[in-house]
């Protein structure tokens, strides 16, 4: 019960701490890393450094009045919002994160990735749908449209690490990995998957469904208290798994880069999974400081006229490279 | 195509420069003023709390004169003068009411003798809002405030008790007229 086996107690409980925990930190470490990139200081007043502006925030939101709107779809409006930190929960389950540490070994880790990433859409979808107000209406399908277009060329972007790594396990692919990292090979799917993933968890600069210079805050415009919390929360759950799978599918895992290997191979693994999940967060938080937002009709146009048929010809080059070399 | 590809990977590049150069402000001297931790320097004419100052010899310098009062664009002054048994012109009470007050600044230049003067405080805040009146007492410091030497009744004509006609700085004794005719 208490060893490092995948899907043992002991690993449910601790990545699931550490998961809870992490998203929370990351809404302070988010304004403390923004401030820092504006020349700010960011929140440093609650605890040391700070730190505690997180549970200072949820205790506000907790205590919030948690207001449904009259005109709004009641059951779907109070639905909504969970199903979008359930699906990014459910979603970190198959991430790998060091050998033996890990919630679960799917074989179609990577589908089940993109199901989950599927389901969040619902949440912003009929969250915009239900809260029956205009902006939110306009966020809502924003949202759908964007995540929707771009999970397609996410998909086709992850199948050329799907052919490399010669299966559909996340451990599997990990593995494969343990010569060379697949971002050498793949580096057109690389830089397609990380955008993508950008659209697919809202973030800036595709924050389009939000938007609140446009359409005051898309669809959460109607939400408060801890229903804004859940889907603040499953924003940040999602940007944690998505900061986790990138150097699963493109940076070796847990493997150390150059031969710094730690001496116990757990230690190594998480030690390393955790240094470079940290750096994929610290550059999102970056794109956030930095870039601008598209205009709608310029994220459809990227979408489908850049990204896909980019992502199609990295598939068809590494498939036919993988055919020729015969293995 | 060529030139859509070009333009596609200019777009790409012009972003990851963006990227790099944001990147290099977190290095940067942050323009954070810690306040409440860090005092910012607040420089000499600042115009904050309004306070009345006394002239060297440690009288008051206000003159009751109402200038302030009347050069006031909201008018938050309010003063009744009266006069001591040396002939002294002062004010019987002085009252500023600083939830009015906009720190312009403007009783400053209307004050002829330089009693009342702005300094760079400013943390006035109360709990209730009545604090805010600020009474001569409150007002009145112990110092000369910016202008150290000034003294009005040392300079003006004016006969006070302990100085009469023409024994004022830079003044003549008076003439007699008469002394004049022929």
């Amino acid at each position: 019960m208490f060893e490092f086996v995948v899907g043992s107690p002991l690993n449910i409980v601790l990545i699931l701490g550490a998961v809870l925990i992490t998203a929370a930190l990351l809404i302070w470490i988010e304004r403390r890393v923004l401030g820092f990139l504006n020349e700010r200081l960011g929140p440093n007043r609650v605890g040391p450094f700070g730190i505690l502006q997180s549970f200072a925030d949820v205790g506000k939101l907790i205590t919030k009045e948690d207001w449904v709107p009259q005109f709004s779809d009641k059951l779907t409006f109070v639905v909504a919002p969970i199903i979008v930190p359930v699906a990014m929960l459910l979603s970190f389950a198959v991430i790998p994160i060091a050998p033996g540490v890990g919630i679960i070994d799917l074989n179609i880790g990577l589908f089940w990735i993109m199901a989950m990433a599927g389901l969040g859409a619902y949440s912003a979808m009929l969250g915009g749908l239900a809260s029956n107000n205009k902006f939110s209406l306009l966020g809502g399908l924003r949202a759908a449209g964007q995540m929707i277009s771009y999970e397609v060329f996410m998909g086709i972007s992850m199948l050329g690490v799907v052919i490399l790594g010669n299966s559909f396990n996340l451990r599997d692919i990990v593995t494969a990995q343990k010569d060379q990292w697949f971002v050498i090979p793949q580096f057109v799917g690389f830089i397609v998957f990380v955008i993508a993933g950008l659209a697919e968890t809202k973030r800036w600069p595709f924050d389009l469904a939000e938007g609140e210079s446009e359409i005051i805050s898309g669809f959460n415009t109607e939400y408060s208290g801890m229903k804004f919390g859940l889907f603040f929360v499953g924003e940040y759950i999602g940007m944690l798994v998505l900061s986790a799978l990138i150097p699963v599918l493109f940076f070796g895992g847990w493997y150390a880069p150059f031969g710094w290997e730690l001496p116990n191979p757990i230690i190594s693994g998480v030690f390393w999974m955790i240094v470079k999940t940290s750096f994929w967060i610290f550059f999102f938080i970056l794109v956030r400081a930095a870039l601008v937002r598209p205009r709608y009709d310029q994220l459809m146009n990227y979408g489908w006229l850049v990204m896909l048929p980019l992502s199609l010809l990295n598939l068809l080059i590494t498939g036919a490279v993988v055919l020729a070399r015969g293995n | 195509m060529i030139t859509f590809l070009k333009q596609q990977l200019y777009v790409l590049w012009s972003n990851v420069v963006t990227l790099w150069l944001v990147f290099t402000h977190m290095f940067k001297k942050k323009d954070t003023v810690e306040y409440p931790d860090v005092m910012p320097y607040m420089f000499p004419r600042w115009r904050g709390r309004i306070i009345l100052s006394r002239d060297p010899d440690g009288e008051e310098r206000c003159v009751a004169c109402n200038l302030c009062a009347v050069a006031c664009p909201v008018d938050c002054i309010a003063l009744q003068k009266t006069e001591d048994e040396n002939g002294r012109w002062y004010p019987e009470f002085f009252r500023i009411n600083f939830s009015r007050c906009i720190m312009c600044g403007f009783c400053e230049e209307a004050c002829p003798t330089h009693a009342i003067q702005l300094t760079p405080d400013f943390e006035m805040a109360e709990y209730v809002r009545q604090d805010m009146v600020w009474e001569k007492k409150d007002l009145l410091i112990s110092g000369t405030g910016k202008y150290h030497d000034y003294n009005f009744y040392r300079i003006a004509g004016k006969a006070i008790g302990g100085k009469g006609k023409g024994e004022g700085r830079n003044e003549l004794p008076p003439i007699d007229r008469r002394s004049l005719l022929p």
